[in-house]
């Protein structure tokens, strides 16, 4: 079980060693999904619908499966029945028929880009070709793209089975309701001297990793199947597998390749079943992979929302009220992180009244999945606006104000026991403090804008196993994926335990049958709960060190201790030994040491960030220039800095990217029509300054290092703050994202008009 | 027959593809396709098209090892020859384009991202045919002419009749884009090209504008202006140049071009901007393309 | 309909012969037939630059150009940065500067930015944004590779200064 936090002199932890896989990934030798080749591999593509919202009348595959090189086409008829309930599959619920529909379409498509059948054939132009030869007869609806048209009445409906408690036997697009509340909302705003009441709306945004799905599917004639993906959760890959495919979980295995990118994209399954389907009707290996066309349209990009804000406090700057509406596009099946989103929107500050009702809406658009922070970036849009127009009526600086209200040891959440020790206010009073904030703005057009931001962080299942070699070195295994350098900081838990050079020590990261349960990469989790299990690993290896020790000596355990890396005999008598010197003699004293541990996770540290950005808008088109930007958090204890910083500027310039350019694009008909990264736009290296960090470390009491989980909450404050910015640089008070130079332009354009009048009515 | 699908394809279909070294093994192997063969110069813009089924053509000719087309050369008297399969890179590195012809260098220099420029060509950008094509604004500002070679012989365009509708050009079947040809710059003149794009680079333009002056003193003495992306094709504002002839270009002077430009325009909505957008950033744009132009064309 | 066509190219410094087809792009030739898998497929449309290599020292997306034209060309791809097993300084700084997180994107910023120093070998931090901006990367805010690409050109003009330095 967790000690209580360290804080004391690390020799490795906290310093800033090359990651391990570097090389490999410096000289392209790491393997990526993609990068997979076996002998005899068929290549697979999926068939997808042009449609967005349509009935299935029939599929005719005759012409591509004569078409020569295709070994095999399945459909969704190659699927077992999913039955439409709510399940546990590992530590998600899921309910199984959405997610087999998702994977392969019923008797209907429910957005540009669903999937409908798959083929495997020789080459991957064979496979294109054989879509080309496929005929599908569709029945095309009216499609249902936004939250509003999917609520009206008459909207057409998605799903025939959805109801929702509240709505009795009514078929309806509204999947969930949830609410929140506390205290006497009337009450607060009686007692508000200030009352800011705004509407938001944000685009659907996709996460954006570089590298599109992939999967290689081995479906052996004994049953055993083996995938290798890139993935943030191998176990998730084999339970939902699985579950999709009607098979035991323990006949699937997943290896997981080097990953490119996920940012919760890649915490469900698209490719996976299909390809141990083709490999099962074929059997070879199958290979697929998705274009970065198939990945807008068809994996899991992050709601759009509406979001109603009313908040009132009193003039010395005091919250006191909340009243909060909001429905989040969940996608073609329900499943939006609208409930996060609801428990998170408000968390920073202590706020006695308030009511937050939530909405999961399903629409014509792909399943939504998760984007860092999931729901919490869209909700805290709309909350810090208006938390910076309350501290302005009240004459507060926006950081002063936060400080204020912010929540600290013992403040209530919204949902759950109150706080632990947190770093919020630090996160605040860092950038209060920072060269940033201190200096001079200065230039016409310019602003400078502040938010903050909340994520839980998870907890959850993972295991590592720590193996003591011959030659005294040592190896951690586990079961996370790296996506952003947390071997590096496994191996260096590692080293600090064991007191080894930090070189000394080999970071593995392993299929799901050679180490146990571990839980996703994501959650903002690896170093804290997977670093938790390494500590464990370690610790037990440290043990099992000092017993042969004692055998050695012929002492009793509890006579022989461990530190800085010697083995000591307590009251002296023997020169103490290194883990080097007593290796050789393992197998005299018992065997191979081997340090295990799994564990589940308590005592998550949740996260806070607080950002400050300068802007430059253009004032004749529109277009924002981010001139600065300083982004503050709260990592408990940073492993390793550079990789800790690295997740802070990561997240900063996803946020900067929703704020400014990021939107999915429908047309009327339904279909996406920016399927590329030529026009679905993210930050290049030219759009964006320097990204400055200060890690706060306000140790995690619930970890043996004091770690919190730092991966996620970096995007949440970007997107409020660059808007707080542009209203500090033109007046102008933005309440869509993205707010890209059209929609700014229009809304400086009207401002000026009504400025105008106002001057002139004067 | 055009199979195109939403987001495209992953593969390219099945392509024959030659590499002919003679402008005569050019055009006949054009000529003998038809519509079913295109030439290849960078391929920043055709194999994004034969992979989205936009475009499907199953004879590639790669026209890159034709050495009329790589001539970049500039004379004081006859002005500048530049072949249709020039990367837009050399354009940038060129001391004579940068002097000459500030505003093409411009255009050629943000066609995309720097691996972009090392294969794209302002010819092939030319020949896409795209209202949006960076290059076409700033060359026809300059009253830059196309030389075009094919089976019934020679001829010259002007460039502001090359596009004659999105994706097409007045190409007949057979015929290749040799080289474009600009007159030399009169003394106190130059050119300037802007772009209006939401990010820094990588972007299509959403309003392009070239503009090219010559001054007498602080008068005006002749002007051209051309606009990118607000049309079917890339068209010459005639009327807003026109008035500036023999005014000072004050900002009086700028607002009145700015405004005539913006009435030249038929823009479309779009994902990457609205008309009515379009029209407010062609009037901007005009305005400081002009004013570019002008303090360039003071220097000279 | 689409034969195989025999191309003589120079790649990574070695003389290559291979077979492709003419639809083939060259990044396909370079990751299915010559197995050379360093180079990434992001976009296919020339937008993300991961599959970058050098063609006669430009940097170029592999994935518009055809494997059929690298006929007579000298490719350089990430799998030819470092010397016989010993990494370039533009390697060594990005692990140094932690300039890489997931790493896809990483074969095809080291590419552009040795054509960068290659031609420019004291840029401006302008320079260097400016040179990398067909290079997408979502981990790193681009922040750490910025980093790297200046330090490793300060390395590599004055390498003594460096090694002092880091004593």
């Amino acid at each position: 079980m967790a000690a209580s936090t360290t804080t004391g002199n690390f020799k490795v932890i906290g310093t800033r060693p090359i990651r391990h896989d570097g090389v490999d990934k410096v000289t392209g030798r790491a393997k990526f999904g993609a990068d997979y080749a076996f002998p005899g591999m068929l290549h697979g593509k999926v068939l997808r619908s042009p449609h967005a919202h349509a009935i299935i009348k029939s599929i005719n595959v005759d012409k591509a499966l004569k078409l020569p090189g295709v070994q095999a086409i399945v459909t969704s008829k190659d699927l077992p029945p999913a039955e439409n309930k709510l399940e546990q599959a590992g530590e998600m619920t899921i309910n199984p028929m959405y997610l087999s529909m998702n994977i392969l379409a019923r008797d209907k498509v429910l957005y540009d880009g669903h999937a409908i059948a798959a083929v495997a054939a020789t080459s991957p132009h064979i496979a294109e070709e054989a879509l080309r030869l496929s005929e599908v007869e569709y029945e095309v609806l009216p499609p249902v793209m936004a939250v509003d048209a999917a609520t009206r009445p008459g909207a057409p409906i998605l799903l025939n089975d959805l109801r929702n408690p509240e709505e009795g036997d009514k078929p309806t697009n509204v999947a969930q309701h949830y609410q929140f509340k506390r205290g006497d909302v009337a009450a607060g705003f009686k007692a508000a001297d200030y009352v800011i009441e705004r509407e938001f709306n944000t685009a659907m945004v996709h996460q954006g990793y570089i590298e599109p799905h992939n999967a290689v599917g081995i479906y052996n004639p004994d049953g055993q199947a083996t995938i290798y993906c890139s993935t943030q959760g191998p176990v998730i890959v084999r339970s939902l597998s699985a579950q999709v495919l009607g098979m035991p979980v323990g006949k699937i295995k997943v290896v997981p390749a080097e990953i490119g990118g996920g940012f919760g994209g890649k915490t469900t399954i698209y490719l996976e079943p299909l390809s141990l389907l083709l490999s099962k009707k074929t059997g070879a290996p199958v290979k697929l992979t998705m274009s970065r066309a198939e990945v807008l349209r068809a994996s899991g990009p992050t709601p759009g929302a509406k979001i109603k804000v009313k908040m009132g406090a009193t003039r010395d700057g005091k919250l006191v009220a909340a009243e909060i509406w909001m429905a989040y596009q969940a996608g073609a099946f329900p499943g939006s992180p609208v409930g996060a989103g609801a428990m998170c929107i408000i968390a920073p500050y202590t706020v006695e009244n308030f009511v937050i009702d939530a909405y999961d809406v399903v629409v014509n658009r792909p399943k939504t999945a998760s984007y860092r922070a999931p729901g919490a970036t869209q909700a805290a849009f709309a909350s810090e606006t208006v938390i910076d127009e309350l501290a302005e009526k009240c004459g507060i600086d926006p950081i002063d104000f936060r400080i204020k209200n912010g929540v600290k040891e013992g403040s209530p959440q919204v949902v759950g026991p109150p706080f632990k020790r947190i770093g919020f206010i630090q996160t605040c009073e860092a950038i209060k403090n920072s060269d940033h904030y201190k200096s001079k703005l200065t230039g016409k057009f310019r602003g400078r804008g502040v938010a903050s931001g909340f994520w839980f962080n998870a907890g959850m299942q993972s295991s590592a196993i720590v193996n003591i070699h011959a030659d005294g070195t040592a190896s951690v295994v586990t079961g996370s994926p790296d996506i952003g350098g947390t071997r590096a900081s496994m191996a260096m838990i590692t080293a600090e335990v064991l007191g080894l050079p930090v070189t000394d020590v080999r970071p593995i990261v392993t299929d799901t049958d050679s180490i146990g349960h571990t839980d996703v990469t994501g959650g903002s989790r690896v170093t804290f709960a997977t670093g938790m299990a390494v500590y464990e690993a370690a610790k037990d290896a440290e043990r099992q060190l000092i017993e042969r020790a004692a055998k050695v000596w012929e002492k009793k355990p509890d006579e022989v201790e461990f530190r800085a890396g010697m083995l000591h005999a307590k009251g002296g008598g023997v020169p103490p030994l290194s883990i080097k010197q007593l290796a050789p003699r393992f197998a005299r004293t018992g065997g191979p040491i081997t340090g295990r541990a799994s564990v589940s996770a308590r005592g998550v540290g949740p996260g806070f960030a607080t950002s400050v950005v300068d802007v430059e808008v253009d004032p004749d088109t529109g277009k924002v220039q981010v001139l600065r930007c300083t982004v503050a958090q709260d990592a408990g204890k940073a492993i390793h800095p550079s990789y800790v910083e690295g997740q802070m500027q990561g997240g900063t310039a996803q946020g900067i990217g929703w704020a400014l350019n990021e939107e999915y694009f429908y047309d009327d008909k339904g279909t996406l029509r920016n399927s590329g990264f030529l026009d679905y736009r993210i930050p290049t290296c030219l759009d964006l300054p320097m990204i400055e960090t200060i890690v706060v470390e306000e140790p995690n009491p619930g970890h043996p290092l004091g770690v919190r989980g730092v991966g996620e909450v970096s995007i949440v404050p970007p997107v409020a703050a660059v808007a707080n910015a542009i209203y500090r640089a033109v007046g102008v008070r933005m309440t869509q994202t993205p707010m890209s130079p059209p929609k700014l332009l229009k809304a400086m354009l009207k401002h000026r008009s009504a400025t105008q009048h106002s001057a002139a009515a004067d | 027959m055009i199979l195109a699908r939403p987001g495209g394809f992953q593969v390219l279909h099945a392509i024959n593809y030659e590499a002919p070294t003679t402008l005569d093994e050019a055009v006949s192997i054009l000529k003998t396709h038809g519509e079913n063969a295109r030439p290849l110069c960078g391929g920043t813009d055709l194999i994004i098209q034969l992979r989205a089924g936009v475009r499907r053509t199953e004879h590639i000719v790669d026209v890159k090892k034709i050495k009329e087309l790589q001539v970049l050369s500039f004379d004081a008297k006859k002005g500048l020859r530049l072949g249709a399969a020039v990367p837009c890179i050399e354009i940038h590195e060129s001391d004579v384009m940068r002097r000459h012809y500030p505003g093409l260098t411009e255009a050629a220099h943000i066609i995309g991202s720097l691996q972009i420029q090392n294969r794209a060509s302002v010819g092939g950008n030319l020949c896409n045919g795209s209202p949006a094509g960076d290059a076409t604004p700033a060359l026809i500002a300059l009253g830059a002419r196309a030389r075009i070679v094919g089976p019934s012989g020679e001829r010259e365009v002007p460039v502001e009749d090359f596009v004659v509708s999105p994706g097409r050009t007045m190409l007949k079947p057979g015929e290749l884009l040799v080289e474009l040809l600009v007159p030399p710059p009169p003394p106190q003149s130059s050119d300037a090209y802007l772009r209006f794009i939401p990010r820094n680079e990588m972007d299509i333009a959403v309003v392009g504008v070239g503009a090219a002056l010559t001054l007498d003193g602080d008068k005006v003495k002749a002007a051209r202006i051309a606009l990118g992306a607000v049309a079917p094709t890339p068209i010459l504002a005639g009327k807003a140049a026109d008035a500036l002839i023999g005014r000072k270009l004050d900002d009086a002077a700028l607002e009145a071009a700015g405004r005539a430009a913006s009435q030249a325009c038929s823009p479309i909505d779009d994902m990457r901007g609205t008309a009515e957008f379009r029209l407010h950033i062609a009037a901007v744009l005009t305005r400081r393309a002009l004013s570019i132009a002008a303090e360039r064309a003071k220097k000279n | 309909m689409s034969k195989k066509t025999a191309v003589e190219a120079t790649i990574n410094g070695e003389p290559v012969e291979f077979l492709c087809e003419p639809r083939q792009s060259l990044l396909e030739t370079l990751r299915d037939v010559l197995e050379l898998t360093g180079s990434k497929e992001g976009c296919l449309t020339g937008d993300c630059g991961a599959c970058t290599v050098l063609v006669d020292g430009r940097a170029v997306c592999s994935c518009l150009m055809l494997g059929v034209e690298a006929q007579g060309k000298n490719i350089t791809t990430v799998e030819g940065l470092a010397t016989k097993g010993v990494l370039s300084v533009l390697q060594n700084k990005f692990l140094e500067d932690a300039a890489l997180q997931c790493g896809i994107c990483t074969p095809g910023f080291l590419v552009s930015a040795k054509a960068l120093l290659d031609r420019n070998p004291n840029p401006t931090e302008h320079e260097v944004r400016y040179a990398l901006a067909g290079n997408l990367c979502r981990c790193t805010g681009y922040d750490k590779i910025v980093r790297a690409v200046l330090d490793a050109a300060r390395d590599i003009r004055s390498p003594g200064e460096a090694k002092a330095a880091a004593r």
